[in-house]
C-alpha cells in the first residue's frame, strides 16, 4: 500500500491519542489502536518503511510506540 | 382505507395504570382511565358504529354516528368524546338510537355517488359497512345541492383523491396534522359547503410528502391508494418490514396471490405504530422494475459480453476463481462486503463465509462509510455499539438535540414523532450547518440552532461540555457513581480549559458564543434531554471523537440510562445495526468481540470446525489500496454499490479495475457491476425470510411475499458459494441461522423466530436478564461496567479551503430518494427529486455570475462534476450541498480521501471546492457516459438494462 497513506493515517491516530496528558497511556493507546484495527500488512509495512528509511514525517508519538512497543505490532501467531 | 382485517378500536389506546370499570350492553369491561367510551365497547366485543373517529386519532366527534345512551344522563352523548367513568352502563343499541342514525348516514348517502360497485373501496368502505351496520334502507331526500361533480385529482403519482365521495370527516385533515405533524390539509368553507384540500392547490404542488397516512385514516374511496385502483382489493396480508431506511417500520404486505396490492404500514410496528414515508409505503415499484437481472451472468474481463448461465455453473466457476486467485496470491487475497440493505442472517453468511471459507477477517461493510464511528465511539465511552434507547423514548424527552441529522428527510417516521413531541412542548436544539426544515416547522421552532462551520462539530461539543462543567451544571454524583474516575478527572481538566470555551471557539466553529451557553444550560437542566444524531456526526476526520464526546455530554450531565434520555444514532440503512452486530467488521465477530480474544475463538471454532484468524482484516478503503497495490485480488460484494456510494471514485473505479475476481449480487446491475466478473441475482425484501435490526436495536421479521425472480434467496446464495468453494455449510431455512447466531451471541442468546413471531418484534440485548428484550440501555449502570470519559481535542481537518477551493461542499439525503437511488430511481419517486442540484447561497451565487438554474461545474483536490444550481438561503454562504442519489452526478468523483482517525469512515461532509458556471458535462460524466454505454452494449441482448 502507499506508504504516505499510510503514514497520514498513523498521524491521525497518534494526533487523538496525543491528546492524554499521560505519554505511557498515550503510547498505549496508540499501540492497542494500530494492532487491533490495522490489517497485518499494514503495520509490517510500516515497520518495514521504518526500518529501512527512518520513517520520515512520522508523529513522534508514532515513532515512540513503533520504538518501545514493537512487539505489538507484529502480526499475531493465534 | 386501513389495511384489511386490522382492528380499529375508534380512539386511541390509553397508557394510565389506573383502570375504570363499566358496563357495556350488559358486559363488564375494564379499560385505562381516561379511554372513551367507544374503546371499552371495542374491548368488550361491542363495535359501536362511527365514522369519524379511528383508533390513530384523537377523537373528533364530528359524524354523529356514535351516539349511545349512558344510563343516569340526558340526551344521546358520543361514545367516542365521552371518557369511561366508574360504574358506568351504556346501552348503543336501542330503537331510538338506530333510528337517529339512520338518519345521520341518509344524510350522508344522499351526497355520495353510488357507483359501490365499481368503486376501489368496495369491499373495504367504511361507509358501505356503516349503512349496512345501521340498517339503511331508503334515502328520502331528493337529489338537490351536492358534490357528486367535484373533480378527481390524480397529480400525487400514488395516490388520487376523488371529492365527490369525500364525507368530511375530517380523518385526513387530523392524520396530517397528528400522526404526520404536515399539517398539509385544511378544511375549506364551512357547514354543507366544507371541503377537503391541499392548501388550496394540488396534491403534487402542495405541503403534502405523500406520507400517506390520510389515505389510511379515509373511511371511504376519496383517497385511494393508485395501486389498489388498478389491481383491486387483496385477498391476504403479509406482516414485513420497510427495507428502506433505519426507522424499520412495519407493514403489511397487501397481497392479490403472488401480487403486491399494497403495502399499509401495521399498528402493531413497534417502531412505528401504523406510519410511513412515501417510500415504504410507496416507493417498492422496483421490485419488479424491468431492470431487474434474474439470471446469474458471468464475464472473464470487464469488456467482454456478459454471458447467463445456470446457477451451478456459475457457483462452480466463481469457486474456482477465488480458489485460484488465493493459491496464486494467499488466503488474505480475497474478501468480501456485506450491506446493510440484506437481513441479518444474509450478513452473518457472508462473514462467515469471509472467517471460515476464506480463511481471513477480509469483511467489511458498508457501514464503514456511514456509521462505523457510532460503533467505535459508543463502544469506548459506553460499552455498547448501539443506540441507547428506543423511539418511544422521545415522548418523555423535555429537550431534544439534533446534531448533524436531517430526520425529516432521512428519518420521517420517526421525525413525526419528534415533531408531536415538540408540538407538545419540548424545546429543540439543532447543530447543523444547514438550516433542516425540523428549525422551522408548522407549530416547531428550534430553542437553538447552532448553524456550526462544517467540520468543527468536535469543537461544539466540547464548548457545551465546557459551559456545564465550568457553570456547575453537571451531574458529578450521578459521573462519580458510574464513571471511571481516573479518566474523568483528566478530562474534566481538559474540558474546563479555557481553549474549550465557547467564546475561544467561536471564531472556529462561526457560532456566537452566547448561543452555545444557552443550548447548554438547556440540555443539562432539562429533567430529560435526549441526543439524535446523523451522519453529519460520524462522516468526518474526527467522526469517532465527536460521538465520544456527545457520550461525555450525555454521561457528565446524567442523560443516560431512563427512557426519555439517551445518545440515538439515527442509522441511515434499513439494516445498518444488524450488519454491524452481525460481526461484519474486519476486527470483530458477531456481538462485537475482537478477533484476538482466544476464549471468543475458541467458541466459533467449535461451532464452526475451522480456526478464525486472530488479527483484523482489510477496511474497505484498505481492501482498495491493497487491490491497487496487487496484494487483493478477489472481492464477493453483497447488495452494496461501492463505486457509486464510496468517495473517491477514480480511486475505487481504479480499484475495481486491478481486480481478477469481482462478484456483485444485486438487484440490478449497479454501478459496481459494471466492473464485475461475475453477477448474482439477488431478491428483493418481498421475496425472502429474515430479520433487519432497527435504528433502536430492533429486531423485526422480514416475511416471504412472493418468491424469488431468480430462484434462490440472497442467504441461499452465499451458502451455495460456500458449499462449492468445498466447505459443507447447510440450512434450511434463515430460522436455522438465527438460532446459530441466538448461540454464539450473547446480546442474542434469546432471539429465536418463535419468539420474534410472538413478540412481534424485539430489542436485544435479549437473553436470560433480559428475555423479551431491552428498550432502554444502561439503566442503573454501563454496558461497559464504568463509563469512560475519553478526551476529545478538536482537531481541524486536513481538508482546508483556499483561494483555488473556497467553499465548502457538504452532503446529505432527501426524502423521496434513498441511499445511491437504485430502488428510488426507478419508482415514481423521481417527480420529487429527478436530478441532484448543488444548493448554494445567493451571495456566493451572485459572486460566481450563478443564477438558479444554471449548469455549475464543482471542483474539489479530488476531481470534478457538474451539476444544476438551485439557489436558497437554507446554505450559509461559504458552504454548498448536494445529495448523492444519481450516479451520472458523481458526488463522489469530487468528494476526498480523507477519512475518520480511528474508522476511517470517510469524510463526506467536507470537501473543499471551487463553483463557477459552464455549458457542458465533466469530463468524468463524460466518460461516464460511454462506459455506462459499453457496459449496456455488453448485457445479454444489449439491452438498456444497464443505468
Ligand atoms: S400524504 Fe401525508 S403529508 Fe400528504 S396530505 Fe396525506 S397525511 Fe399529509
Ligand atoms: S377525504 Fe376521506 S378522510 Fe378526508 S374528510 Fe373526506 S372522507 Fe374524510
Ligand atoms: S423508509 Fe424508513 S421511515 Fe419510511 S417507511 Fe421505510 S422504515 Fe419507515
Ligand atoms: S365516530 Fe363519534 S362522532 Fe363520529
Amino acid at each position: 500500500m502507499k506508504i504516505d497513506k499510510l503514514v497520514k493515517m498513523a498521524n491521525e491516530i497518534a494526533a487523538y491519542f496525543d491528546a492524554d496528558p499521560d505519554r505511557n497511556a498515550a503510547a498505549d493507546g496508540l499501540a492497542s489502536h494500530l494492532s487491533r484495527f490495522w490489517d497485518p500488512r499494514m503495520r509490517t509495512q510500516l515497520l518495514a518503511w521504518v526500518d529501512e528509511g527512518g520513517g520520515e514525517g512520522l508523529a513522534p508519538l508514532v515513532r515512540e510506540v513503533i520504538a518501545t512497543r514493537r512487539p505489538q505490532l507484529l502480526p499475531r501467531t493465534g | 382505507m386501513d389495511s384489511i382485517h386490522q382492528p380499529d378500536l375508534g380512539t386511541p389506546t390509553r397508557s394510565s395504570t389506573q383502570t375504570v370499570t363499566l358496563t357495556v350492553d350488559g358486559v363488564a369491561v375494564e379499560v385505562p382511565a381516561g379511554s372513551s367510551v367507544m374503546h371499552a365497547a371495542a374491548q368488550a366485543g361491542v363495535r359501536v358504529p362511527k365514522l369519524c373517529a379511528t383508533d390513530t386519532l384523537e377523537a373528533f366527534g364530528s359524524c354523529r354516528l356514535c351516539l349511545v345512551e349512558i344510563a343516569g344522563r340526558r340526551g344521546f352523548p358520543a361514545s367516542c368524546t365521552t371518557l369511561v367513568e366508574p360504574g358506568m352502563t351504556v346501552t348503543t343499541q336501542s330503537p331510538r338510537l338506530a333510528q337517529l342514525r339512520r338518519g345521520v348516514m341518509e344524510l350522508y348517502i344522499s351526497d355520495h355517488p353510488l357507483d359501490c360497485l365499481t368503486c376501489t373501496a368496495n369491499g373495504n368502505c367504511e361507509l358501505q359497512d356503516m349503512a349496512g351496520v345501521v340498517g339503511l334502507r331508503q334515502v328520502r331526500y331528493a337529489q338537490g345541492a351536492n358534490h357528486l361533480d367535484a373533480r378527481k385529482d390524480e397529480s400525487n403519482p400514488y395516490f388520487s383523491f376523488d371529492p365527490s365521495k369525500c364525507i368530511v370527516c375530517s380523518r385526513c385533515v387530523r392524520a396530517c396534522e397528528e400522526i404526520q405533524g404536515t399539517f398539509a390539509l385544511t378544511v375549506l368553507g364551512r357547514g354543507f359547503a366544507s371541503t377537503i384540500s391541499p392548501g388550496g392547490t394540488a396534491f403534487l404542488q402542495s405541503e403534502c410528502v405523500s406520507c400517506g397516512a390520510c389515505v389510511q385514516a379515509c373511511p371511504t374511496a376519496t383517497l385511494t391508494e393508485r395501486s389498489l385502483e388498478r389491481a383491486g382489493q387483496p385477498d391476504h396480508t403479509v406482516e414485513t418490514t420497510c427495507a428502506y431506511c433505519g426507522v424499520g417500520c412495519s407493514f403489511r404486505a397487501e397481497m392479490k396471490g403472488s401480487e403486491v396490492v399494497r403495502m399499509v404500514p401495521s399498528k402493531r410496528g413497534g417502531a412505528n405504530h401504523g406510519h410511513s414515508c412515501v417510500k415504504g409505503r410507496f416507493a417498492w415499484g422496483y421490485a419488479t422494475h424491468r431492470d431487474r437481472v434474474t439470471k446469474p451472468m458471468i464475464r472473464d474481463s470487464i469488456h467482454e459480453g456478459w454471458r447467463e448461465v445456470g446457477w451451478d455453473e456459475a457457483f462452480a466457476h466463481t469457486a474456482a476463481r477465488l480458489r485460484a486467485i488465493q493459491a496464486r496470491h494467499g488466503a488474505g487475497s480475497i474478501g468480501a462486503i456485506t450491506s446493510s440493505r440484506c437481513t441479518n442472517e444474509e450478513t452473518y453468511l457472508v462473514q462467515k463465509l469471509v472467517r471460515a471459507v476464506f480463511g481471513n477477517n477480509n469483511v467489511d461493510t458498508c457501514a464503514r462509510v456511514c456509521h462505523s464511528p457510532t460503533g467505535y465511539g459508543l463502544k469506548a465511552t459506553l460499552g455498547e455499539s448501539a443506540g441507547t434507547q428506543d423511539f418511544d423514548s422521545v415522548e418523555h424527552a423535555d429537550v431534544i438535540m439534533v446534531i448533524g441529522a436531517n430526520p425529516t428527510d432521512a428519518h420521517p417516521v420517526f421525525a413525526s414523532r419528534l415533531k408531536k413531541r415538540l408540538r407538545e412542548g419540548a424545546a429543540l436544539i439543532v447543530v447543523d450547518p444547514r438550516r433542516i426544515d425540523l428549525v422551522r416547522q408548522p407549530h416547531v421552532r428550534a430553542a437553538q440552532h447552532l448553524q456550526l462551520r462544517p467540520g468543527t462539530n468536535v469543537a461544539i461539543i466540547n464548548a457545551l461540555a465546557h459551559v456545564i462543567v465550568r457553570e456547575g451544571l453537571h451531574q458529578e454524583a450521578y459521573v462519580r457513581e458510574r464513571c471511571e474516575h481516573d479518566a474523568y478527572d483528566k478530562w474534566k481538566a481538559f474540558i474546563t480549559a479555557d481553549e474549550n470555551s465557547p467564546e475561544a471557539l467561536e471564531p472556529v466553529t462561526g457560532v456566537p458564543a452566547a448561543a452555545v451557553r444557552e443550548a447548554a444550560r438547556l440540555y443539562a437542566t432539562a429533567r430529560n434531554a435526549a441526543i439524535y444524531y446523523g451522519l453529519g456526526v460520524t462522516e468526518h476526520s474526527q467522526g469517532s471523537t465527536m460521538v465520544m464526546g456527545i457520550a461525555n455530554l450525555a454521561m457528565v450531565a446524567g442523560q443516560l440510562g431512563r427512557p426519555g434520555v439517551g445518545v440515538n444514532p439515527l442509522r441511515g440503512q434499513n439494516n445498518v445495526q444488524g450488519s454491524c452486530d452481525m460481526g461484519s467488521f474486519p476486527h470483530e465477530l458477531p456481538g462485537y468481540r475482537h478477533v484476538s480474544d482466544p476464549a471468543v475463538r475458541a467458541l466459533f471454532k467449535s461451532a464452526w470446525g475451522v480456526d478464525v484468524q486472530p488479527d483484523p482484516g482489510l477496511r474497505i478503503p484498505n481492501m482498495f489500496d491493497a487491490a491497487l497495490d496487487g496484494s487483493f485480488k478477489g472481492l464477493y460484494v453483497q447488495g452494496e454499490d461501492i463505486a457509486q456510494s464510496d468517495p473517491d471514485t477514480h480511486h475505487v473505479q481504479a480499484a475495481l479495475e486491478a481486480m481478477e475476481c469481482v462478484i456483485v449480487q444485486d438487484l440490478f446491475i449497479n454501478e459496481t457491476a459494471k466492473y464485475a466478473h461475475v453477477f448474482f441475482p439477488g431478491a428483493t425484501f418481498l421475496e425472502k425470510d429474515g430479520t433487519f435490526t432497527n435504528a433502536e436495536r430492533r429486531i423485526n421479521r422480514v416475511r416471504r411475499a412472493t418468491p424469488p425472480k431468480s430462484g434462490l434467496a440472497d442467504w441461499e446464495i452465499t451458502m451455495k458459494l460456500a458449499q462449492a468453494m468445498g466447505v459443507a455449510m447447510h440450512y434450511d431455512h434463515p430460522s436455522e441461522i438465527m438460532d446459530e447466531i441466538a448461540r454464539l451471541t450473547p446480546t442474542f442468546h434469546g432471539v429465536s423466530y418463535e419468539k420474534l413471531d410472538r413478540l412481534g418484534s424485539i430489542q436485544w440485548p435479549c437473553n436470560d436478564a433480559a428475555p423479551e428484550g431491552t428498550p432502554v440501555m444502561h439503566v442503573g449502570q454501563f454496558v461497559r461496567g464504568k463509563g469512560r470519559f475519553a478526551i476529545t481535542r478538536y482537531v481541524a481537518t486536513p481538508e482546508r479551503t483556499s483561494s483555488k477551493f473556497p467553499l465548502i461542499l457538504t452532503t446529505g439525503r432527501i426524502l423521496s430518494q434513498y441511499n445511491v437511488g437504485a430502488q428510488t430511481r426507478r419508482t415514481d419517486n423521481v417527480v420529487w427529486h429527478a436530478e441532484d442540484v448543488l444548493e448554494i447561497h445567493p451571495h456566493d451565487a451572485e459572486q460566481r455570475g450563478i443564477v438558479d438554474g444554471d449548469l455549475v461545474a464543482v471542483a474539489s483536490r479530488a476531481g470534478e462534476t457538474v451539476l444544476r444550481a438551485h439557489l436558497t438561503e437554507r446554505v450559509q454562504p461559504g458552504v454548498v450541498y448536494t445529495t448523492f442519489h444519481h450516479p451520472e452526478s458523481g458526488a463522489n468523483v469530487v468528494t476526498t480521501e480523507n477519512s475518520d482517525w480511528a474508522t476511517n469512515c470517510p469524510e463526506y461532509k467536507v470537501t473543499a471546492v471551487q463553483v463557477r458556471r459552464t455549458s457542458a458535462r465533466s469530463p468524468w460524466q463524460r466518460s461516464f457516459d460511454a462506459f455506462s454505454h459499453e457496459q449496456a452494449g455488453l448485457l445479454p441482448g444489449g439491452s438498456d438494462a444497464a443505468e
